[in-house]
């Protein structure tokens, strides 16, 4: 039929701008952030604002002073910011997201009331959240205001502008700790087969588990990143920005939980209830196990939004405090306040490479399921 | 439900609600009474007390000094909105019943676009509409807002248009309907609740925003976040501002959320690829 394949071909050219305009603003600009990121651009002044700047090619300098360099120690410590931001707000926001839905859950009176209100941060800038969060924390007044209304000494913790630094290591050790935890993953995993009754697969993970241990303790204590020692941990003036970022994506886990509860069938719990499991029974053996795929996409979505943080930070200590930047933050500081264009594409790759491997295999996992289907 | 619950769970229950009402709300009465209050009297040691006199001109100081930004806001938003919805019901229509050899490819490919951290393509782009002489102008953020919408756009409608059964076109095609046909006759007027879930999630995402507000745009084209975040970034500032200034900016999208939570809450589990 002549027709339809000409109607098929308007279907793709109507499609097509929209992917070559994405072409171009996705991929383009991302392999055009690759070259720059390769070379020396900014570090000449003269250059840095040029329409048509002299670029020379320096191959992977950038990244290697970023990682090793001696006076760029921030980089690296925007990382560990990054980990230990991540961490708390994974575990905070789906905790209390879990924790609310299953609360709204018990037939609760006026439950739209409490879900519009513990969903309604989701719908703010994290600029607003920032600004109002950072009036919150300020040391003489807010939250640590609080237990004085019950009686208690008022707090004393200086949120943002602590510099206290706790779980203090060396930067050198991070291969030995990866390995560590790696081997105490396995080892679950191990403990998990070995009860599921698939002893040799069991056998085999232990063992690797023991051999990275191992590794860890012996040659991996050797292992120098750096010519020089250099002392990092968890800054703890990022828990006031955690708990702001928890305080405004809580609700959204709430509702991808409470999705997921509603679509578990009644029946599922009432037969459950009739083989006499209590309420705390139901939930560990019937509810938690089918929240796990919504757990799962709930980590990737929030972990990559984690990986972003930028908006908060900004709007609550400013892009110039060390102690709880990260990389967006130093990145904008680089490119964007400092021309040194060449700098910021390099921490913008190491950016875009943490959140593709977490989201490609989201991607695919996602839409294989479907084509399936 | 004639389950007998226990009144210890359910006390249980409401104390642990309230409680979580307590953190969520509490900002906001924080924010409200300092905003309410006369400079002169905010002091930290009385922030959740409240106002001794009710002092409503920070207000309108703050509309003052930010109606520009909200107007810059409003007009940033709506015209990005309104296009990237447009073009997105397009690509779901097109990608949901026309599909084409490579489909499968082509839309994980631009799916990546909504997920890459913005920074790996700040600077090229940055560069880029300076060539075009867009930079700093409103245009150049409606054009950045309307390009990285596109995958969250066509992914919603996408998923939408996949609930529309093959055979309606199927009966418009022998009714003679062309691909233009199809869509204005059968598709766009059943995307109404489509369309009203894509706006509101657009919108609400682009009054937000703030990292390509605070490289691509000057003073006098800034969005009203990058206007607060100066405003409350700024040292020994008078904390009645900021306040006022963050309630103006988060009325809009707070409103549309009061009242049309359902529709946010739809958009807000699209954003979750499987839709």
């Amino acid at each position: 039929m002549r027709r339809l394949t000409r109607d098929r071909l308007t279907a793709i050219l109507m499609l097509l701008p929209s992917l070559v305009v994405l072409g171009i603003f996705v991929y383009g600009f991302i392999g055009q952030t690759a070259y720059v990121s390769l070379t020396n651009w900014g570090r000449d002044p003269a250059q840095a604002l040029a329409l048509r700047p002299e670029l020379a090619f320096v191959g992977f300098e950038n990244y290697t002073r970023l990682f090793s360099g001696f006076l760029e120690t921030r980089f690296r410590q925007d990382l560990i910011n990054l980990f230990f931001f991540t961490v708390f707000f994974l575990v905070g926001t789906l905790g209390l997201g879990l924790l609310l839905a299953i609360l709204l859950d018990q037939n609760v009176t006026g439950e739209g009331f409490f879900r519009t209100i513990f969903l309604f941060p989701f719908a703010l800038s994290f600029i607003v959240t920032g600004t109002v969060w950072r009036w919150m924390l300020q040391p003489r007044g807010g939250v640590n205001l609080l237990p004085t209304y019950v009686g208690l000494p008022a707090g004393e913790f200086e949120w943002l502008t602590t510099r206290q630094q706790v779980w203090r290591f060396d930067w050198s050790q991070i291969p030995a700790m990866t390995s560590l935890l790696v081997a105490a993953v396995l080892l679950l995993l191990a403990w998990r087969a070995w009860r599921g009754g698939r002893h040799l697969r069991a056998a085999v993970m232990g063992g690797l588990a023991a051999l990275l241990a191992a590794w860890s303790f012996t040659l991996g204590q050797s292992v120098a990143l750096l010519p020089f020692p250099e002392t990092r941990g968890f800054n703890l003036a990022l828990i006031g920005i955690i708990l702001a970022a928890v305080w405004q994506m809580s609700g959204y886990t709430m509702a991808l939980y409470l999705a997921s509860l509603r679509g578990i069938p009644e029946e599922l719990r009432e037969a459950a209830r009739v083989d006499g499991a209590g309420e705390y029974q139901i939930y560990r053996f019937v509810v938690f196990p089918l929240l796990g795929p919504i757990t799962l996409s709930a980590m990737i979505i929030l972990g990559h939004i984690s990986l972003k943080i930028f908006d908060l930070i900004f709007a609550m200590t400013g892009p110039d405090l060390a102690t709880t930047s990260v990389p967006a933050v130093l990145m904008y500081l680089r490119a964007f306040r400092g021309n040194q264009f060449a700098d910021g594409a390099a921490i913008a790759m190491v950016l875009l490479v943490l959140v593709a491997t977490i989201i490609i295999p989201y991607l695919w996992i996602s839409l294989r399921g479907e084509v399936r289907r | 439900m004639t389950r007998q619950i226990p009144w210890t769970r359910r006390a249980l229950t409401y104390t642990l609600l309230l409680l979580a009402t307590m953190f969520f709300l509490g900002p906001v009465y924080l924010v409200v009474v300092t905003a309410l209050k006369d400079p002169a009297t905010i002091r930290l040691a009385t922030a959740w007390q409240l106002p001794e006199t009710w002092h409503w001109q920070s207000f309108a100081i703050a509309w003052e000094a930010f109606a520009p930004k909200l107007r810059n806001s409003m007009v940033l938003a709506v015209t990005a909105t309104t296009i990237s919805a447009l073009l997105g019901s397009m690509n779901g229509y097109i990608l949901s019943k026309w599909r084409f050899r490579g489909a499968n490819v082509v839309f994980p490919l631009m799916l990546f676009g909504m997920f890459i951290p913005y920074q790996s393509i700040l600077i090229p782009l940055f560069i880029f509409l300076r060539d075009i002489g867009l930079y700093g102008g409103l245009g150049g953020l409606i054009l950045t807002h309307v390009v990285y919408g596109l995958p969250i756009t066509t992914l919603i409608f996408r998923n939408f248009y996949a609930e529309i059964p093959d055979e309606m076109l199927e009966a418009g095609k022998i009714d003679g309907a062309g691909f233009f046909g199809l869509y204005t006759r059968i598709v766009f007027p059943l995307s109404i609740s489509g369309f009203v879930v894509v706006i509101i999630w657009q919108f609400t995402q682009i009054w937000n925003e703030f990292l390509f507000a605070v490289t691509l745009t000057r003073r006098a084209t800034e969005p009203i976040t990058v206007a607060l975040a100066q405003l409350a970034g700024g040292e020994a500032v008078r904390w009645n501002l900021p306040m006022a200034g963050a309630i103006l900016a988060a009325l809009p999208t707070l409103i549309i959320y009061i009242i049309l939570g359902r529709y946010f809450i739809k958009g807000l589990l699209a954003g979750s690829v499987k839709g």
